[in-house]
């Protein structure tokens, strides 16, 4: 009855020597799941398309020069894809070891952590974090003599600039969700892309303008997709840096949102009987797990919530 | 689409100089002032956002006419294009060649890559500070600015004017850099006897007649008397097989784009040469501007594309400004349009300009450029012939490799295919420069051993060669009898590359020339993939520290880093720059250059 | 439409539609995430018109954007129709299978020429043939509309007109082709799937029909009023009258929600008895005799229906502050004040309760609800997947159930002309970051808020002398107020624009006019005649 249903074609596939079978347009990566096998992922999310930019969850393919990253690879009838060599290992622990050393990332998802510990990543091989020094403007082509003994980083100072968001770009791992978020994958608003070149790449407003001075219209579909909580909602952050954030004590209630009628389902994050975050679930079809900033954000007017 | 406007307003000087690249607005949507249905009516939509792809061209025409993109420039150019302000600034922020938020800059852009330094570009850069004052004139290092053969070099970009190339260069001249045009270059063989070379210098690159004098355009009319199979499957006789470092073999390529379904499909020239030591498809594109144009309508013709671009590095100011006037000579003659040549075949050809950036070589980085993005490689499969620019199957070849196409079609595939050698037929290209007495372009057939090649340019005693530039790797004094074919290059475990021979003596140490090359990858990274981004800084970094005989932990450590390093970069990059971006680090370090890390 | 009261498409077939048009509707910022679905629609290669005063930022995805006289829909709309039948783009087999009163519309459209449409909504006709004929050509089609097509005198004829244009084009019971009313509030559809409407019972099951009675009669055990009650409008006659004398408000801010707001305080405080059920002490419960504190969303269990017909639950994350109560608990503790014999029930047992009476929610329990994100109605029985999109009957042939009727509707100018004394047009809506009155928006710190202004082309501002910022006073013929200046390139001169969502700064509404929709009740919100001067 509907045109989005496709003819299934099942395509077969070996990972690790095991055979699996998938139905046409899944991934490496899902193939590789299916056979049990679980590859991190930063940069890859469920409701987008990958970006491959993060490199994590690269495997080895019979007949690949290099190896692939399986979050993008469609699965081909007959690839035969090693996930446990030494080669693919390798080039997944130094990706973590090499994140770990530009980023700081004790805020992460907390699967990383389980990651960087499964791979044996040890970041503070490439030396001590460079000392902390305010962003320059992008200078595409050039960047000062490095500094040796310490390991350059991506610090910026967080920008706190209204009462919604943080952006704390130290914490960021430049995997381009949020600006895909932002931009064509979901929001469409495009207030944020990714500005100047190579390590000097940062995610920026135009002319790194503050937030409330940008295109933005603070959705916060970025805080949504943000793995490492470069992106964060200010109340999170401040219960973070004050050391009352405390995940383990939270309750998640499913709900839709109060405001208009589009019916987005909205997950209330709760803390001590006060709502503390919202968010929305990536797997339902109304929002993808985007939000508007009333879904959001414009809740504070239940009764005991934290009131701005 | 909703996207916020600047409140910044471009000057009149930026407006026309926009204006004058996309036409005026048509209404008070489009950028113009509002005025008439203005509030009745408005076309935006699809056909708004369709423009994008003039974002470098608007871009380059602010930079050019008043020396800088202002936030004024950069709001009306998004204004224009419907391109969102933060997108715009992104991709304004990735090219070399824009000023971003400041204007009025003359700016002396000056080699100091690998073979310039050899020719005393590190004393010129010393000087420099003192000799230019700083009455609006900034002078700033560049990557290698393909003048290999007449270094140091030197580029000046002022507003009002553009770019102008200088070489060699010294503290004095380069103050007095002037806009009289260089010669494409020496070529110092017998041209009666080359194939790819024998019209460099010889004709008139801004005369269709002269051309047409010396034979040009016989070849289009062989090539609809063959027909678009006809012209492939002569390609494919001829063994040709690209140059711009792949060798992926042509005919494969062009009947993959010829036979990919869909009305609309594109080929591209890459002339965006980059490769540090590698000057020789600027050479071409000076000296035989029309060549390429004829080769294009070719590759047009074969595989059914009615839309080609030529994609001129930013720095090859001469090869964009004949290669512009060749298409419009070309056009008005009715070798391109939409009958060529009486043909019936409708093709249109433009040139596009890089805008400082070695990774837009890279053909899918190349064609995020064209459509007016950061120069972001995307991850293969799907590729060009199937997928390629604005998701059309595109065919993309090199200048040089277009030319040897061009070649084999006028002497036919068979007669193409005996020279050289087996695998790799054809003559090849090779750009000698560094310690040699006569740097230059030169070509050989496939075969010729690298001794040959050097005695051909007169090298003195030899530390090390660099074959394939930055990308490549070192062979040392033993490899003279390597014959430079893609079989026995590989097989040594080198690469023919792009064909740069970067010639170094023998006492030199090759600690700095590593240095340069790590700087270079770390700036010429686009920053998408991890390993990449990350990679190149942390070679740099683990590199200094062993040369400055401070490691980290034990210099074995050191070394396991810098290995380590090189495999994640070449094991999982994104594209070809990553992958080879501690080639010729690690390939010194085997040789045991002096110098290299131990 | 049609005797369905909800929109006949889900969301998921706007993005694979060919056409969209956006008519009256600023969904990018009233309904952000419905616009997600309409962007990948877009993306996914859709073409799209926008029909509105205003170039809002939803207009200016569109790839043609009909900048149209606020109140001249209908014009555009029978040109529209006239066009497509004169060029023979209508669907000619569906018309004839499956609908009825054609030859009396395309008599009525007839003297709908794009001239003539040009003439009443200022916008070209050329741009009315485009879309015209792209409608009339596309494959898939959907028009979307909201409130700019329903807050004004004759808004079911409005309606109306464009369901119309479906029924000429066939372009309704077909995936991805489909009319799609998108609604304001979170539950609107829901309140009416529940009956709450003055002539219907859940379900949209005919209040006056007796059979329909007689079924929930039984359940309810007691007797049902066999005639259709008042709709907002009417109330406030028979207020006028005196034959409404008391109110039971619950949720509601009639004080700053309806139109003319001095006309209705007048009315409130001539009522003998007032009971406001909210969660907020409102301008309009300050003015009751007894609130009643309520729980409020996060803090009760339940459902809401969205604009895509899908039931969806709602659930309690949090304890109600100090005395407030669940809106059942507070129901049935007036009912047993009343004498009845009522328990309080569940929100389950009570949804359980009324999908046994309503077939269109019959299948709709709770678990199912659960484990499948929702489900839209139809959904009679609980092996019965849910609805996409409504009328695949009228593919049937011969067609199943009625056939689809055309209504032949007139345009008809605004009530509140424009003249010499209020010589521009004041329009209302709604901003992205705010909502409605603002009792729940006006609580969190949005970075985008834009207090209460009124918005101006650049050009009036000009012609007015004023800058960004100045004070004006904003007269009509039933009020003034006074407000700063906000210049917006989405206006044309003449056009003016204020949100609704700041009543205690500047009370739009008491310059609105209370003309309303016989059919609907809905008032003319967004025809206001003004006039604006500086104020030195």
């Amino acid at each position: 009855m509907t045109t989005t249903d496709r003819q299934r074609v099942t395509i077969s596939a070996s990972v690790d020597g095991k055979t699996v079978e998938l139905p046409e347009g899944s991934s490496v990566l899902d193939a590789c799941r299916s056979a049990g096998v679980g590859l991190p992922t930063l940069c890859y999310g469920p409701t987008m398309t990958p970006a491959s930019a993060c490199r994590v969850c690269v495997v080895e393919l019979e007949g690949s020069r290099a190896l692939i990253p399986s979050c993008s690879r469609e699965l081909e009838e007959g690839m035969e894809i090693r996930t446990g060599t030494d080669r693919a290992e390798h080039s997944r622990r130094l990706v973590l070891e090499l994140l770990g050393s530009a980023s700081e990332l004790d805020r992460s998802e907390e699967q990383l952590a389980g990651w960087m510990t499964m791979a044996g990543a040890r970041s503070e091989r490439f030396g001590p974090p460079a000392v902390e020094a305010p962003r320059q403007p992008p200078s595409p082509g050039h960047h000062g003599s490095p500094e040796l003994a310490a390991a350059a980083t991506v610090y910026e100072p967080a920008k706190v600039e209204d009462e919604l968001y943080v952006r704390d770009y130290s914490r960021c791992i430049l995997c381009y969700r949020c600006v895909d978020a932002c931009g064509v994958e979901h929001q469409n608003t495009f207030a944020i892309a990714v500005a100047g070149r190579g390590f000097d790449s940062r995610i920026s407003t135009e002319f790194d303008f503050a937030l409330p001075d940008s295109a933005c219209v603070y959705c916060g579909n970025c805080i949504a997709v943000c793995p490492t909580g470069a992106l964060v909602g200010k109340i999170e952050y401040d219960m973070r840096e004050q050391g009352a954030w405390d995940e383990s004590s939270q309750e998640i209630t499913r709900t839709v949102c109060s405001y208009c009628g589009v019916g987005c389902n909205l997950d209330l994050h709760t803390q001590d009987n006060r709502i503390v975050k919202v968010t929305s679930p990536h797997d339902h079809d109304v929002t993808l797990g985007n939000l508007c900033i009333k879904g959001r954000f414009g809740w504070s007017y239940v009764g005991s919530g934290v009131d701005g | 689409m909703d996207i916020r406007n600047l409140l910044y307003r471009p000057t009149e000087a930026e407006k026309s100089a926009v204006d004058e690249v996309l036409g005026p607005p048509d209404s008070g949507w489009d950028g113009g002032s509002f005025g008439g249905l203005d509030g009745r009516v408005a076309y935006g939509g699809h056909a708004a956002r369709e423009k994008r792809h003039m974002l470098l061209p608007a871009l380059h025409a602010v930079q050019d006419a008043v020396g800088g993109v202002s936030r004024g420039a950069l709001g009306y150019i998004s204004d224009r294009l419907t391109v969102p302000p933060a997108e715009a600034y992104g991709v304004a922020t990735f090219y070399a060649l824009y000023g971003v938020d400041e204007t009025g800059i003359t700016t002396i852009h000056v080699c100091d890559d690998i073979i310039c330094t050899q020719y005393g570009a590190e004393a010129l850069c010393d000087s420099l500070d003192d000799a230019l004052g700083s009455n609006g004139v900034r002078w700033e290092r560049s990557p290698c600015l393909g003048q290999c053969d007449r270094a140091p070099a030197a580029m000046l970009h002022q507003p009002g004017k553009g770019y102008a190339n200088a070489a060699p260069v010294d503290t004095r001249s380069v103050r007095a850099i002037g806009f009289d045009e260089l010669d494409p270059g020496v070529v110092h063989q017998d041209r009666s006897e080359l194939a790819l070379l024998r019209r460099v210098g010889d004709v008139d690159p801004e005369s269709l007649e002269s051309y047409r004098a010396s034979g040009g355009y016989e070849t289009l009319s062989r090539a609809v008397d063959l027909g678009p199979m006809g012209v492939i499957e002569e390609l494919e006789r001829s063994n040709l097989r690209g140059r711009g470092g792949a060798a992926f073999p042509i005919g494969v390529k062009w009947r993959g784009v010829a036979e990919a379904p869909g009305p609309i499909k594109y080929v591209i020239a890459n002339g965006d040469e980059s490769e540090p030591g590698t000057f020789k498809d600027r050479l071409l594109m000076e000296g035989d501007p029309f060549a390429v144009v004829e080769a294009m309508t070719i590759y047009g013709f074969a595989t059914g594309a009615t839309h080609g671009y030529v994609y001129v590095r930013g720095e090859y100011p001469t090869a964009e400004r004949r290669l512009t006037r060749a298409i419009s000579q070309a056009r008005e003659a009715g070798l391109l349009g939409a009958d060529v040549a009486g043909s019936g075949f409708d093709f249109k050809l433009e040139v596009r300009r890089g805008a400082g950036a070695y990774i837009c070589g890279e053909e899918t980085a190349l064609f995020a450029s064209i459509e007016g993005h950061r120069g972001e490689p995307r991850q293969k499969p799907p590729f060009p012939t199937q997928h390629g620019l604005f998701g059309k199957p595109t065919g993309i070849n090199n200048i040089e490799t277009l030319l040897a196409a061009l070649y084999a079609l006028q002497i036919g595939g068979v007669p193409f295919s005996a020279l050289g050698t087996e695998q790799s037929s054809g003559p090849k290209l090779f750009c000698v420069s560094g310690a040699v007495d006569r740097p230059g372009v030169y070509e050989v057939p496939f075969g010729a051993t690298l001794g040959e090649l050097l005695e051909l340019s007169g090298a003195g005693k030899i530390g090390a060669v660099l074959l394939g530039g930055a990308a490549g790797s070192f062979v040392g004094p033993e490899a003279m009898s390597m014959p430079l074919t893609f079989e026995a290059t590989r097989a040594a475990g080198a690469t023919l590359g792009s064909g740069a021979v970067i010639v170094f003596d023998d006492d030199t140490d090759f600690g700095p020339v590593l240095a340069r090359i790590a700087r270079f990858f770390r700036d010429e990274s686009c920053g998408q993939c991890v390993p990449c981004r990350i990679g190149t800084v942390r070679q740099e970094e683990a590199l200094g520290r062993l040369s400055g005989g401070r490691p980290l932990g034990s210099r074995q450590e050191e070394r396991k880093r810098l290995d380590d390093l090189a495999r994640v970069m070449t094991d999982a990059s994104i594209c070809g720059l990553g992958q080879t971006a501690a080639s010729a680090i690690q390939s010194a370090i085997r040789l045991g250059l002096p110098g290299a890390p131990q | 439409m049609f005797g369905a009261g909800g929109g006949t498409s889900s969301y998921q077939e706007i993005e694979d539609t060919d056409l969209i048009i956006m008519w009256g509707s600023n969904a990018r910022e009233a309904h952000p995430i419905f616009f997600h679905h309409v962007l990948k629609g877009v993306h996914n290669g859709a073409r799209m018109f926008a029909v509105d005063p205003r170039r809002t930022s939803s207009a200016q995805w569109a790839d043609v954007w009909l900048g149209i006289d606020v109140g001249s829909d209908i014009a555009v709309a029978n040109a529209v129709g006239r066009e497509i039948i004169t060029r023979g783009m209508y669907d000619e087999e569906f018309i004839r299978e499956a609908t009825e009163g054609f030859d009396a519309y395309a008599e009525t459209v007839e003297s709908y020429t794009l001239d003539r449409a040009e003439e009443i909504s200022g916008v070209p006709g050329e741009a009315i043939r485009q879309l015209a004929h792209e409608y009339g050509r596309a494959e898939k089609a959907q028009i979307c509309w909201t409130l700019g097509i329903t807050e004004h005198h004759n808004a079911t004829d409005n309606v109306l007109a464009l369901i119309n244009l479906a029924l000429l084009t066939g372009h309704v019971g077909r995936y991805g082709s489909g009319l799609v009313p998108v609604r304001g509030q979170n539950n609107v559809q829901g309140g009416g799937d529940m009956g709450a409407l003055p002539n219907k019972l859940p379900g949209f099951q005919d209040v006056e029909d007796a059979e329909s009675r007689s079924k929930f009669e039984k359940v309810w055990g007691s007797q049902i009023p066999a005639k259709e009650g008042k709709h907002i409008s009417l109330m406030h006659e028979a207020m006028d009258e005196g034959t409404l004398r008391a109110l039971f408000v619950l949720g509601e801010n009639p004080l700053q929600s309806e139109a003319d707001s001095t006309e209705m305080e007048r009315r409130l405080r001539s009522l003998d008895f007032i009971v406001v059920q909210d969660i907020f002490l409102t301008a309009t419960a300050e003015l009751a005799d007894v609130v009643l504190p309520a729980a409020g969303w996060a803090e009760a269990e339940g459902t809401y229906t969205s604009s895509e017909r899908r039931v969806q639950r709602v659930r309690k994350a949090l304890d109600p502050p100090g005395e407030a109560l669940d809106d059942i608990e507070l129901l049935s503790r007036i009912a047993r004040a009343f004498g009845h014999d009522w328990p309080t029930p569940t929100a389950e047992q009570a949804w359980d309760e009324m999908r046994a009476l309503s077939p269109l929610h019959g299948g709709m329990s709770y678990a199912r609800l659960e484990e499948l994100g929702g489900l839209r109605w139809p959904c009679p029985t609980e092996d019965h997947p849910g609805s996409l999109f409504l009328h695949g009957r009228l593919w049937d042939r011969p067609v199943s159930g009625g056939r689809a009727p055309f209504s032949s509707v007139e345009y008809a100018a605004p009530v509140d002309e424009l003249t010499e004394e209020f010589p521009m047009r004041l329009t209302t809506g709604r901003r992205l970051d705010s909502y409605n009155t603002g009792v729940q928006s006006g609580r969190y710190e949005s970075p985008r808020r834009i207090h209460g202004v009124l918005d101006l082309s650049p050009e009036d501002g000009v012609a007015l002398g004023v800058s960004e910022g100045d004070q004006v006073r904003v007269s009509s013929r039933r009020g003034s107020l006074t407000a700063p200046v906000r210049f917006d390139r989405s206006l044309r001169p003449g056009l003016a624009f204020m949100a609704v969502h700041f009543p205690d700064d500047t009370d739009v509404n008491v310059l609105t006019v209370d003309a309303w929709d016989p059919k609907s009740g809905t008032a003319e919100f967004k025809a206001t005649a003004i006039r604006v001067e500086a104020l030195a």
